[in-house]
């Protein structure tokens, strides 16, 4: 427990003094969303009514741009090679890594898109409901997204390679982001979308490690 | 004793009997798809309200069924690569791969064709096309990250991975792709491919869609037979490159 600890305390401290990735990647979700009524049109109202799509959207892009960095940097200077070799079981460095990414990109991500909501015309009354459906849904982003790093570690021109075989694996994560937003702030307030969310989430914390694993352990041999 | 898988596991004999059952199987593929079509155009009535487009059912639906056959068997591929170690496992994966893409492509190009005059346009996010060009994606996935990894033994196991990965996501994403579109249900309805189908439309559906699988059998048969030939040259050319890295050492001393 207290390696893991360790290892997730590493992360988030790289990640803060690095700083570089953070701020491109609200930087990029900040310029995708300006693109956009740059390139439809500033009808407000065709704004509002695409707001939590387009916000899912730039947020799915802009964490796959700081996915390539979870494993390649410890990879290149060799630290990968010694947490392998150590006391904590791959799965569990491949979740700690994981999880200092949806600490440091996911939830800052989550928690700026109100404010670029206000770009696009938000209906205010979801802006707390897209909030909640973001911060549940991006430990999914960060850890399926993990899997995608760990396959294209060692592959050539990686970043575009990690955003073709990631994004079809959002798929689910994107459509039922936005069911639950839909389901929140429709009649009744249906939850139902967005427990299922929390199961895709929850399940790829699980399994996301294990295939993650299995690639860094072939690549490391 | 050796058991039949293991007698077959052997690359060897896999060429040795690959050379003999290929021309028959290429030639019972020719001979089902030419009945199938001769039904197909001929013999399978115009449907009372598509008319004779109904016909490109014959070629889109045995395609589509193919698609998703064909990511099975490579996934079965990875798992016997990953578990078993089986020697041939890696070659059929990275056969099936393309054919399989291209019979996933064949049936997003034939059902937007068939699209057009039936449903008044050429593509439409309904849940099942979704689903198809998800798994169209999911196979570039595999043949990028297969082409992007230069070390062989490397690439053969993380598209395994991948490939597992992928079949366990598939029913996932399918299901999502349905649930989303529900939400948006578009007014048209779909009445192609109910399965109360009339025998005189199901008749050839079936003679193609078997001649279908026959010719993916071919084909994935003389995709891993060129594989194995071509891994064995890269081996004679390294071989090569030794001898005459190991004859200049010899020369300078």
């Amino acid at each position: 427990m207290s390696a893991f600890l360790a290892l997730l305390g590493r992360d988030l401290r790289l990640a803060v003094r690095q700083g570089g990735a953070l701020g491109t990647a609200l930087g990029f979700y900040m310029l995708v969303v300006t693109l956009l009524p740059l390139g439809l049109g500033a009808d407000l109202n065709l704004l509002s009514r695409i707001a939590p799509g387009v916000l899912w959207i730039a947020l799915l892009l802009a964490a796959l741009l700081s996915l390539g960095r979870v494993f390649a940097s410890d990879y290149e200077d060799g630290s990968l090679d010694i947490l392998a070799t150590g006391t904590l079981p791959m799965e569990l460095v491949v979740t700690a890594k994981a999880l200092a990414h949806w600490i440091s990109t996911g939830i800052p991500l989550a928690l700026m898109a109100p404010v670029l909501g206000l770009l696009l015309n938000l209906e205010i009354g979801a802006y707390p409901v897209l909030v909640a459906t973001m911060l549940v849904g991006t430990p999914a982003v960060s850890f399926i997204g993990a899997v995608g790093a760990a396959l294209t570690l060692r592959a050539y021109r990686g970043g575009l390679l990690i955003a073709l075989l990631v994004l079809p694996l959002y798929v689910p994560t994107l459509i039922f982001g936005m069911a639950s937003i839909a389901a929140l702030l429709g009649p009744g307030g249906v939850s139902s979308p967005l427990l299922i969310l929390t199961a895709i989430s929850l399940a790829s914390v699980i399994l996301g490690p294990l295939a993650a694993a299995a690639a860094l352990r072939v690549q490391m041999q | 004793m050796q058991t039949i898988t293991q007698r077959l596991a052997n690359p060897t004999r896999f060429m040795e009997l690959s050379a003999r059952l290929l021309p028959w199987v290429a030639g019972v593929a020719g001979v089902i798809i030419a009945y199938g079509l001769y039904l197909s155009f001929f013999v399978a009535p115009p449907d009372y309200q598509q008319g004779e487009t109904v016909r490109i059912m014959f070629i889109h639906v045995p395609s589509a069924w193919l698609a998703m056959a064909g990511y099975a068997l490579i996934a079965i591929s990875a798992f016997g690569l990953l578990v078993f170690r089986h020697p041939l496992a890696d070659v059929s994966a990275k056969a099936a791969a393309p054919i399989g893409a291209a019979f996933t492509f064949l049936a997003l190009v034939t059902g937007s064709l068939w699209g057009r005059p039936t449903w008044g346009t050429y593509w439409v996010w309904d849940a099942r096309l979704t689903s198809v060009l998800i798994l169209f994606f999911l196979y570039l996935g595999l043949i990028a990250l297969r082409s992007s990894i230069e070390d062989e033994t490397l690439a053969s196991k993380l598209t395994a991975i991948l490939a597992l990965v992928g079949i366990v996501m598939l029913p996932i994403i399918k299901f999502s792709v349905e649930y989303g579109n529900t939400l948006h249900q578009r007014a048209s309805v779909m009445r192609i491919g109910a399965p109360t189908m009339d025998p005189s439309l199901l008749q050839p559906l079936l003679v193609m869609a078997v001649g279908f699988t026959v010719l993916f059998v071919a084909l994935h048969m003389k995709a891993m037979r060129n594989e194995i030939l071509r891994r064995r040259v890269k081996a004679m050319q390294l071989a090569e490159v030794e001898r005459a890295q190991a004859g200049q050492l010899a020369a300078a001393e």
